[in-house]
């Protein structure tokens, strides 16, 4: 059966991995090569690489990043930022991304999606939609002109799926860098008028913050932009802990399933003649 | 879990494989991943001299069938790989859209021809209610023992999956399918012709195995 899937959005500024606190605050992590190759070898399920400056500096999307890292991916990676015509699309997957996304562009100018869709096919195409909460109400975000527009995020959606979008990725500007766990209203409203899949993002603190929106919503993934960046094996104990509810992919060598945690899910020292016991041990690399 | 580790079995890096390149696909992805498997002899290319000289062929595909289908014929390539498929008997592997071009046709923006190599259709998936589509994620692959390009997979692995369309066909041309409420085919051979639904350059661990499994095959 289809896995759900558990995702990370790197965030690059400048040509560097950040941590985003509320689309305001921005926290340098380090070169997007080494992230991308710590998550590949983590096990992550999918890479969202957003480059925020891009359209902001009306610049092109950075080619050169995609092509450096896409060498060192061996899961899907979607690339966004910057994507203003059909020739970005092109370069970008002939650098090496497999999906693009597109934020900006597809709220002024759905067309695009439609004329992108075509080309590329519809799989190819993830609509990102930034969400901002004002009056108990959703709207969508503008973060170049930090505004919010009349529009709200399930209907921008709806918009963007009959326009053609494959996937939609919504992203919570309030809760983003909170660690207050996933907005669950806000994503049930996009889910609940979609058939496309969803993938949610803006919140997550640990494994329970995906516990609960696989259970509270239908998306089909969840995303984490700071938090993976956080720890060693970082996506391997958070899955640890997922699986414990949910069916998902863990296909890496650790596995931490014998392993304890705290209730912050973080790891906990394992008993004194455990570690003995793994001192002689020989781990062998495995050779495909 | 417990995972028994395996030697890698005498590779046959001098095989000459060609990853066709036909304007469509992930090109570079695949190419990542037959070199990092220590394969040297690695070409992307649309030239006939180039192609003949290969020892395997690897088609890749993204995106829609009529577009890739048009793509092959204006390069040429759909003559060139009847006789170098069908004639020559040598080895290629279709992957996703890349897979679907081998068989009759497809409903994909109307009905369009493909190289007919293996009796089948392309059709849009029917789902059951609350089933998104296209089929995206990772998604388990049952296949049928003694499948050679499986065989450096554990059971039942995971790979990624990313399609609106699917092949049905004969059930002896299917060696493996998953499950997403309905049956989905995911993998069909035919003799020296091998195709893929999901993206083994996207499916990590699992789709390098799956690679290595098939070159070793060859």
């Amino acid at each position: 059966m289809l896995k759900k899937r558990v995702a990370a959005n790197i965030v690059v500024k400048d040509g560097l991995v950040v941590q985003s606190v509320k689309f305001k605050k921005y926290l340098p992590v380090g070169k997007p090569k080494i992230a991308i190759e710590f998550l590949n070898l983590w096990g992550i399920d999918e890479i969202i690489l957003t480059d925020i400056s891009a359209s902001k500096k009306k610049l092109t999307p950075n080619f050169d990043i995609v092509h450096e890292i896409s060498s060192k991916c061996f899961v899907p990676l979607t690339v966004g930022g910057g994507i203003t015509n059909t020739e970005h699309i092109k370069k970008l997957m002939h650098c090496g991304a497999d999906k693009i996304s597109i934020n900006q562009i597809a709220i002024f100018h759905p067309e695009f999606i439609t004329k992108a869709a075509g080309i590329f096919g519809n799989q190819c195409i993830v609509v990102s939609i930034d969400a901002i909460k004002e009056n108990n109400k959703y709207f969508v975000f503008d973060y170049i002109n930090k505004k919010q527009i009349k529009i709200s995020p399930a209907e921008l959606a709806k918009q963007s799926e009959l326009a053609g979008a494959g996937e939609l990725l919504i992203n919570s500007v309030d809760r983003d860098g909170t660690y207050l766990g996933y907005d669950i209203e806000l994503i049930n409203s996009v889910c609940e008028v979609v058939k496309i899949p969803v993938i949610c993002c803006g919140g997550a603190k640990n494994a329970n913050d995906f516990i609960e929106v696989f259970c509270k919503t239908n998306v089909s993934a969840a995303s984490a932009a700071n938090f993976f960046h956080f720890t060693e094996h970082s996506v391997i104990t958070t899955k640890a802990n997922i699986i414990k509810k949910h069916n998902i992919r863990i296909e890496t060598h650790a596995t931490y399933y014998e392993n304890n945690f705290n209730e912050d899910l973080r790891l906990l020292k394992s008993e004194d003649h455990k570690l003995e016991e793994m001192l002689f041990v020989k781990i062998e690399k495995e050779i495909i | 879990m417990n995972r028994s580790l395996k030697w890698g079995p005498m590779m046959k890096s001098k095989i000459n494989i060609v990853i066709i390149d036909y304007g469509i696909g992930n090109v570079k992805s695949v190419s990542n991943a037959i070199s990092y498997l220590g394969y040297n002899r690695l070409n992307i290319s649309s030239q006939e001299q180039i192609i003949k000289k290969a020892d395997v062929l690897i088609l890749p595909g993204v995106g829609a069938f009529d577009e890739a289908i048009r793509n092959l014929k204006s390069r040429n390539l759909e003559i060139i790989l009847n006789e170098q498929v069908l004639l020559k008997k040598k080895p290629i592997l279709g992957i996703c859209v890349g897979m679907q071009m081998f068989v009759t046709n497809s409903e994909e923006n109307g009905i369009h021809n493909g190289l007919n190599w293996i009796k089948g259709n392309v059709k849009k998936l029917k789902l059951l209610a609350n089933f998104s589509i296209p089929h995206v994620g990772w998604n388990n692959v049952i296949y049928k023992s003694a499948t050679t390009i499986f065989n450096r997979n554990s059971d039942e692995s995971n790979f990624y999956f990313d399609h609106s369309y699917h092949v049905e066909c004969d059930v002896k041309n299917i060696v493996a399918y998953c499950n997403y409420g309905i049956k989905i085919t995911a993998a069909i051979q035919q003799e020296n012709i091998f195709g893929v639904q999901f993206h083994p350059e996207k499916s990590h661990i699992s789709g390098l195995k799956m690679f290595r499994g098939f070159l070793n095959s060859i």
